[in-house]
């Protein structure tokens, strides 16, 4: 909650130092934050590829559980279709690229700046945001309607570290590996589904 | 557009080989950087006024999604949570 509170911050102080002009426009062309994405998906990368044994304790999982992250992905995608017909000025695709922020408000909303422009990427921004803000919020009330995995499957990709800890105390201590397994695998997901949706 | 997950696979290729090392600065640099580029992103959206006037919309539109999304994820949750748990009812 700390970590989110202080990137939205960093997001609002962008806002006001824009609106004043206290930085001016021509300092930051688009090229400053291409660079600084291709370091951050570096970053990513080498914090993937540094830590094997992450994807070696997954072994130990039910491998019908392994199916989790798929019907995260399938649920989150057929929803923001269904959803792009009720909001008039978002087409299907710009629907699906919020969508597949699962929950990453920082790279969803990065990608799609990059991709489509600062208007989506404050809506990928907001939405990502309040999805893990509706996790951590109704996580009893989901396990309860939709069962233990519910919450998990809602938390998207943040269920490796900032849902993390809601989801062991509504669904169970039973669900850590499936729930960072199940981070992992939509964390990864996101960049590509980004691209795609973006693309087309 | 790919290049960006191309040097993500990068990153991944020289973690693995650094494996041994100990790295202790990449989740601070990736903080930092994501810091930045909200930021960056924030100016963006300030620069433009007819975004900042339409917060409220955007918000809106936002939100439904979230909703949207968080609500179809947890009915894909709940069809496995109930084959998995028909299967063992099965197996027993």
């Amino acid at each position: 909650m700390k970590g989110s509170l202080i990137i939205v911050s960093f997001f609002a102080l962008g806002v006001w130092f824009g609106l004043l002009n206290w930085i001016p426009s021509e300092w930051f062309s688009g090229d400053v934050s291409f660079y600084a994405l291709c370091g951050l998906m570096f970053c990513v990368g080498l914090s993937i590829g540094h830590n094997p044994q992450t994807i070696h304790n997954f072994r130990t999982l039910n491998p019908r559980l392994m199916l989790l992250p798929i019907c995260t992905i399938l649920g989150t995608l057929s929803a923001a279709l269904l959803i792009s017909l009720v909001l008039p000025h978002r087409t299907i695709p710009e629907c699906m690229a919020v969508g597949s922020g699962f929950g990453y408000y920082s790279l969803s909303s990065i990608f799609i700046t990059e991709y489509k422009g600062a208007e989506l990427g404050t809506v990928a921004l907001l939405s990502n945001i309040a999805r893990e803000i509706i996790t951590l919020l109704c996580a009893p009330l989901m396990v309860r309607w939709f069962g233990n995995l519910a919450p998990i499957s809602s938390g998207g990709a943040t269920t490796m570290d900032t849902t993390l800890p809601i989801i062991t105390q509504t669904a169970g201590q039973k669900y850590v590996i499936v729930s960072i397994f199940h981070g992992f695998v939509v964390d990864f997901s996101v960049p590509f589904l980004v691209t795609f949706f973006c693309s087309i | 557009m790919f290049i960006v997950i191309g040097i993500m696979f990068a990153g991944i290729g020289i973690g693995y080989l650094l494996r041994r090392q100990s790295l202790p600065w990449i989740n601070k640099t990736i903080t930092v950087l994501i810091w930045l580029l909200l930021f960056l992103l924030g100016l963006e959206v300030g620069y433009h006024e007819e975004i900042i006037r339409s917060l409220p919309t955007l918000g809106v539109e936002a939100f439904t999604i979230a909703i949207g999304c968080t609500g179809g994820s947890c009915m894909a949750a709940w069809w496995l949570w109930k084959h998995v748990n028909k299967r063992k009812g099965e197996e027993a």
